[in-house]
């Protein structure tokens, strides 16, 4: 038996909520070096390959930006949930739901030329993902229906769609029937910031969006109430918030900035709409809101390393042989292990009184 | 709609709802001590994807149905080990055990996506699966359906009538009231939760070993989302969830009924309905709010520490 126990803080340290990721990521090295080396592979070589050498030239770098565009943007957006205390797991339906509304207009608008086309089919996208936001917020507020279970069936409702849309009205006539749509014209497509690179403005959209939602929630008197319906319902209620409209406006603009990055994925870096438009960029914004600790900055380095998981599941396939999927379980590594290190954030690791001092308390935290 | 037809979906809807039962049943459990476990679709995912490479290594299904029960234990252990000792967040630590659970079972199954075996075969009870008609719908299915009909009984005898389900029911609802009496609440709930991961695994091992005998990523299907949704709908009752699985089975084979009527639909389109149809029933459930709040289970989701 552990000669430990846990003892609650007189209050949460702050310095372990920031140590705590870092703790995280350094445990998932280590069990990812541990599985590496189950898996016959030089343990440091294969770290080296899925986590640094996606990062060695600029090429990488600009890749890296590539993914952390949508990610940044899912999980700003996931933030003003979260801080509300609205379990919206939606991000992912909002995201495909953004690139089927804004691919739908995109290939509507075929034939059309000049500029006009590229922010109509970017509004449509972000609004299509504002929509699929607003029916979480309607069954949440009107029916009071569980926001987690609603907006995950809204996500394989979502991707059923997508399906639909590419197997069927979307599909390219002349695509010798693969389920992909037409690519889209030069004028609905997103800029790249140099014609050697697949980076497009989209980094920029994702910028602007945290720097906007950090005033918001530091600035403004709906970003306090926002704070407040989260860390404390009945305080809010009392301070007269309305907390309906709270969480409408949570869920609208989640929706829109995950609709947004839909949009921007199929007219940035994919070009057209297909059934794999999303790797899971929804879900895994889940884990860099909670590894960024809810904070706008935090969340921009979060994504990165989100980011990095999906290049290094892509080299550890290429180089090492190994299945893609490691991303996936890389990410959810690094989720559990936070979890258990927040842990420190409200308890402290003491010693265990020895039996003799606690003498009759014979109920304790053994298990 | 001809008879045979008919008899047809009556047993596709019985087959389509033995997941969700066991899913839900595991669940219910769970949920009555208290401990709320979103993690079911990744411990569902283990159980498929493990149950799976069991029986193709060792070439054995049956071996292959205690391999996905002991992953969808493994995997429950460290939900149990987060939420109950170290009384982590339940709905975080839950999504975490589905993201985990996905990932971690595409990485173990990417060598055997496309690979076949031929999985368990039906069991007709001898005699009864003779009668017209019943004998097809209820006796001619597989040894796993049968199974899930026994887990319902044990599970509504628990609950009806023996000290453990009072036991259960106790950690759940005060959990401080019943360590009080001396019940160890953290073992109570600790078993809950490893039989929610049991029962889980076996429902993975139904999908890739009988109903799909085929391995492919994510292949449940948010499956562990709809029996938690199935759950507060059959107000942790062990008889509607029963009901209700197989209410779900039947939305989830509208398209052969759709064939049957000489329909044509997207399958893409139809694939929906189960989604939608959760949604609504959120939406039935929520609005019986008063009386959804007397079967909830008091303590459900919150975390407990006896004070030393």
């Amino acid at each position: 038996m552990l000669n430990i126990t846990l003892e609650k803080r007189p209050s949460d340290s702050k310095l372990m909520s920031y140590l705590s990721p870092i703790f995280a990521v350094i445990l998932t090295l280590i069990s990812g070096g541990l599985l590496f080396t189950a898996l016959g592979q030089d343990p440091f070589h294969a770290l080296y390959t899925f986590f640094i050498s996606p990062l060695t030239d600029i090429y990488g770098w600009t890749e890296l930006g590539v993914k952390v565009a949508p990610l940044t943007l899912c999980a700003i957006g996931l933030m003003l949930c979260f801080k509300a205390r609205v379990w919206n797991i939606g991000a992912e339906g909002q995201f495909i739901l953004g690139g089927l509304g804004g691919g739908y207009i995109a290939l509507e608008l075929m034939d059309a030329e000049g500029f006009w086309v590229l922010p109509l089919v970017l509004f449509f996208g972000a609004l299509s993902g504002l929509l699929w936001g607003a029916l979480t917020a309607l069954l949440k507020t009107r029916f009071g229906a569980n926001e987690i279970l609603t907006t995950i069936m809204l996500n394989y409702i979502a991707l059923n769609w997508l399906l639909y849309g590419v197997h069927g009205p979307l599909k390219d006539p002349d695509g010798f029937n693969f389920p992909e749509s037409a690519l889209f014209s030069d004028f609905a497509t997103l800029p790249v910031l140099s014609d050697d690179y697949r980076l497009n403005i989209s980094i920029f959209f994702a910028l602007f969006a945290v720097a906007v939602i950090w005033a918001l929630m530091s600035k403004t008197l709906l970003g306090f109430q926002i704070s407040v319906l989260g860390e404390d319902k009945a305080a809010a209620r009392f301070a007269g918030f309305k907390e309906e409209r709270l969480i409408w406006f949570v869920l609208l603009a989640c929706g829109a900035l995950a609709g947004l990055a839909g949009v921007s994925e199929v007219t940035g870096s994919i070009g057209q709409l297909n059934p794999y438009i999303s790797p899971g960029y929804g879900y895994a914004a889940i884990i860099v809101v909670f590894l960024g600790r809810m904070h706008p900055i935090g969340i921009v380095f979060a994504s990165m390393l989100l980011a990095l998981t999906y290049m290094g599941g892509e080299m550890a396939q290429m180089d090492l042989a190994l299945p893609k999927s490691l991303t996936g379980l890389f990410q959810g590594m690094l989720l559990f292990y936070l979890l258990a290190c927040d842990l420190l954030i409200s308890y402290r690791i003491v010693r265990k009184p020895t039996a003799r001092s606690t003498g009759s308390s014979s109920n304790s935290a053994q298990a | 709609m001809d008879f045979e037809l008919f008899t047809n979906i009556l047993f596709a809807t019985l087959r389509t709802g033995t997941p969700l039962i066991l899913i839900a049943l595991g669940e219910m459990v769970c949920e009555k001590s208290g401990v709320l476990n979103l993690g079911q679709e990744g411990m569902v995912l283990m159980g498929a994807a493990l149950g799976f490479i069991a029986a193709v290594v060792t070439g054995h299904a049956g071996l292959g149905i205690i391999a996905a029960i002991l992953a969808g234990m493994m995997m429950s252990v460290l939900f149990a080990f987060l939420a109950v000792t170290l009384v982590s967040n339940q709905v975080a630590t839950g999504l975490a055990l589905t993201i985990f659970g996905t990932g971690l079972s595409g990485f173990l199954g990417a060598g055997y996506v496309g690979m076949a075996i031929d999985g368990i075969a039906p069991f007709p009870i001898p005699l009864l699966s003779d009668i017209p008609f019943i004998g097809k719908v209820l006796f001619s299915h597989d040894p796993l359906v049968y199974l899930s009909w026994v887990m319902f009984a044990l599970i509504f005898w628990c609950f009806r009538s023996t000290r453990l389900g009072l036991t259960i029911r106790a950690v759940g609802e005060n959990p401080e009231a019943a360590n009080a009496i001396g019940i160890p609440v953290m073992k109570v709930r600790y078993g809950a939760i490893l039989f929610g991961g049991a029962m889980a695994g076996l429902a993975g091992a139904y999908l890739s070993l009988v109903y799909t005998p085929m391995w492919s990523e994510g292949m449940s299907a948010g499956r562990g989302w709809i029996a938690l949704a199935l759950v507060v709908f059959a107000s942790w009752k062990a008889e509607r969830i029963l009901l209700g699985a197989y209410l779900f089975g039947a939305a989830s084979i509208m398209h052969l009924v759709l064939q049957g009527l000489g329909f044509e639909a997207s399958p893409n389109l139809l694939a929906m309905l189960p989604y939608g149809a959760t949604i609504i029933v959120l939406v039935i459930i929520a609005s019986d709010a008063a009386k959804a709040k007397l079967s909830t289970p008091l303590a459900l989701g919150k975390p407990y520490r006896p004070q030393v």
